[in-house]
């Protein structure tokens, strides 16, 4: 048992910024960005260290009576609740679905907590049921327990969900982030930054005609296709909060291994294009959901490509990167016109630039 | 994406850089004014391409960079109050105070809101008429004229809860600031092509003329920054002293002529601080007398005696002059950093010292795959 002093939640500052620095929680502390990570880094690492939370991958396999399950938790707090493509029910089953899967797993049981605002109309509360039913009902698995609150009118936002979930990995397979290594090259099944903008498209003050729509899938299926057609996958992280680019400085620093982008091949719709011009976003932070990414070894990733595009998740997968000896821990992108740059994690929120 | 990946064409950004590796026979140092050309810059890489003998420094022109410090305090000040709306553009909410910014007084409970144009901002006064909205004006010439535009706008219709902090900013006179420090050494400058838009660039002819400098109006897409990289070392390695249009797409000689009048009849030109350079002349616009109900700093007559020191160790001004680099600051990524900034450099994404904190461990181009 890791018994740590309380002194080493201080002493276990590396960062520049130490967490006392900030009074109160900002929204950034949730953007999946460096906040986030010196939340995690600073105050819940060391509080509950230990083997199975340490990788801080997007669920942790235990293994009980030599069975390996897979086990993920995540909350849903979106704003607005419907949008363009799919709502908050569908996102808060293909979320946890998709963590789990992300470890390799074949994902079985769900469960469900809802913090639902006083007032909250009926008809929408039904709606999001029907719609947890139907992505249950795709992704094949069970809603097997749940729990239900009530908050005064004011003190939450509509509702909120929280959902866990296990599954278990099949022998043979091990998949996590530190797994990457050098030849590795990375592949995404699918146009990124889609659901990101989808949402940003239906939010107050932002609202913009458009076409696009969320994303939102269970990748499950889509995983259980690639781990069939190949042993050799290290790693797989859906880029949901924070993009492409936080997932792949995360991957890039848990394993200490550099990572190297081609812009060119990196799939966007020219919608979400415009969208991110008109809006000074960079795509590569924009959160996807039915989104993964792969780092599969080089001479199995034609199988792999193969296997995903007869599958309808991965009609448009596609290599991105590489994974590279050099520049450890960071992620290098060679830009469209040929010039190369360092793709950082987020600071804080991507907030639209003035000029 | 028609009108975008033409401006952002591989084989074409290479034939530049290698007519600008051909003409070039020595040290230039060039100044790109405008924090949205940085932004390309940083983001496409583009210093990774050119010759090593091109220096090119970042300007002054990111209005979240030198916004000064003690107009913050006052919109945190304003914005904190119960009865107040607080309406700006994304990334001043990010933007330090002397002691927090405007995202952690929205954490606090204040009414913060972000907003793409100041007309929402009336949009959200007519919406609330029992809250006083308040619009955080900053900007250059670019942002001037839909901020005055708001104002007049609030005026003609009787939105009475309506007014703006404003921080207005102007760039000739941060050019000529620059240029006339004995200390200067940039030799061109890359104008800021939206900016010109508005303003047009005759203003230009004088500075060019008296400090013997050229200076390219430069759009904002790779291409626009290599071509006009290209024109501004032409002119230099032949002597020449011009002004020049790159980004002839969008900008003409007189410029905007509506957006200049309707800016005149609601704004008049003052002096205005920096941050991390300090007072120019002339260099700002605030409202006009007949505007005055409009003014959230005579509004809110309690923060008008808001003054702020600024950070002694910040050598802003040196950077922003391009006489210092920003690693060469003793407090550069220890007591200064992007997430708590002690000069305007470091605020923004766009400002020179938070790029060099960024991009400091980029390792050589090779290795990236990057250099053709």
């Amino acid at each position: 048992m890791n018994t740590q002093a309380p002194t080493d939640i201080a002493s276990g500052l590396v960062c520049p910024v130490p967490l006392q620095q900030y009074p109160s929680v900002l929204l950034a502390h949730g953007s999946g960005g460096k906040l986030t990570q010196q939340l995690i880094e600073q105050l819940f690492l060391p509080a509950f260290r230990n083997d199975l939370l340490s990788p801080l991958h997007d669920g942790a396999v235990v293994t009980i009576n030599g069975v390996r399950l897979a086990f993920s938790t995540d909350s849903y707090v979106i704003n607005p609740i419907f949008f363009p493509g799919g709502d908050i029910g569908e996102l808060a089953i293909n979320g946890t679905v998709n963590d789990l899967a992300m470890c390799g797993a074949r994902p079985l049981y769900l469960s469900s907590a809802m913090i639902i605002e006083e007032g909250f109309p009926m008809e929408d509360l039904a709606r999001v049921v029907r719609s947890m039913q139907a992505a249950a009902h795709c992704a094949g698995i069970q809603l097997v327990t749940g729990d239900t609150k009530v908050v005064d009118r004011g003190k939450g936002d509509k509702i909120f969900i929280s959902t866990s979930g296990i599954g278990v990995v099949p022998d043979g397979i091990h998949i996590s982030p530190e797994a990457a290594r050098p030849g590795d090259v990375i592949i995404v099944n699918g146009p990124i930054a889609v659901h990101g903008i989808a949402i940003m498209s239906v939010r107050e003050g932002l609202e913009f005609e458009t076409q696009i729509e969320s994303d939102t899938a269970p990748l499950n299926s889509l995983v259980e296709t690639m781990l069939a057609a190949s042993d050799k996958i290290h790693v797989m992280r859906d880029p949901t909060r924070g993009g492409v680019a936080s997932a792949l400085n995360e991957i890039a620093r848990s394993a200490q291994i550099g990572i190297s982008l081609v812009e060119e091949r990196i799939p966007i719709p020219d919608e979400v294009r415009g969208a991110c011009e008109i809006l000074g976003f960079d795509p590569l932070y924009v959160a996807n959901e039915g989104k993964l990414l792969a780092f599969v070894e080089r001479d199995q990733a034609e199988k792999v490509l193969q296997a995903m595009r007869q599958h309808p998740l991965g009609t448009e997968a596609t290599i991105i990167g590489e994974v590279v000896d050099a520049h450890a821990g960071s992620v290098v992108m060679k830009t469209s016109i040929g010039g190369s740059r360092i793709v950082d994690m987020l600071a804080g929120e991507q907030l639209p630039r003035i000029c | 994406m028609r009108f975008i990946d033409e401006y952002r064409d591989q084989a074409l950004a290479q034939q530049y850089v290698e007519r600008i590796k051909q003409i070039t026979t020595r040290e230039w140092t060039l100044m790109e004014i405008c924090g949205g050309q940085t932004h390309t810059i940083v983001k496409y890489g583009i210093e990774s391409l050119l010759p090593e003998t091109i220096n090119l420094v970042h300007g002054p022109g990111c209005p979240v960079c030198v916004t000064p410090l003690e107009m913050i305090d006052k919109a945190i000040a304003i914005a904190s109050k119960s009865d107040v709306i607080f309406t700006s553009f994304g990334d001043m909410l990010r933007v330090p105070g002397s002691t927090q910014d405007l995202l952690s007084v929205k954490a606090a409970g204040g009414d913060i809101r972000m907003v793409y144009s100041p007309l929402d901002a009336v949009k959200i006064a007519q919406q609330n008429p029992s809250k006083t909205v308040v619009f955080f004006a900053v900007g250059f010439e670019t942002t001037a004229p839909a901020n005055a535009l708001s104002v007049w706008q609030a005026k003609q219709s009787g939105v009475r809860n309506y007014s703006i902090l404003c921080s207005h900013v102007l760039v000739p006179p941060a050019i000529e600031a620059i240029l006339s420090s004995s200390s200067n050494r940039v030799q061109g400058f890359l104008a800021a092509g939206h900016v010109c838009a508005v303003m047009g660039y005759e203003e230009y002819l004088p500075l060019a003329e008296k400090y013997r400098v050229p200076i390219v109006v430069t759009g904002f897409e790779p291409l626009d920054i290599l071509h006009g990289t290209y024109m501004a070392i032409k002119q230099l390695e032949e002597g020449r002293v011009e002004v020049e249009n790159q980004y002839s797409r969008a900008v003409r000689r007189e410029g905007n002529i509506p957006a200049q009048k309707l800016m005149r009849q609601v704004f008049e030109v003052t002096d205005r601080h920096w941050r991390g350079i300090g007072e120019i002349p002339s260099s700002g616009f605030r409202l006009r007398d007949e505007f005055s109900d409009f003014d959230a700093e005579k509004v809110f007559a309690d923060v008008a005696t808001i003054t702020v020191q600024e950070s002694p160790d910040c050598i802003a001004g040196l950077v922003l002059q391009g006489l210092r680099k920003p690693y060469e600051c003793s407090v550069f990524g220890t007591k200064c950093t992007p997430e708590h900034p002690l000069g305007a450099p470091m605020v923004s994404t766009e400002g020179a010292c938070a790029a060099y904190i960024r991009y400091k461990h980029v390792p050589s181009a090779s290795a990236a795959g990057g250099r053709a």
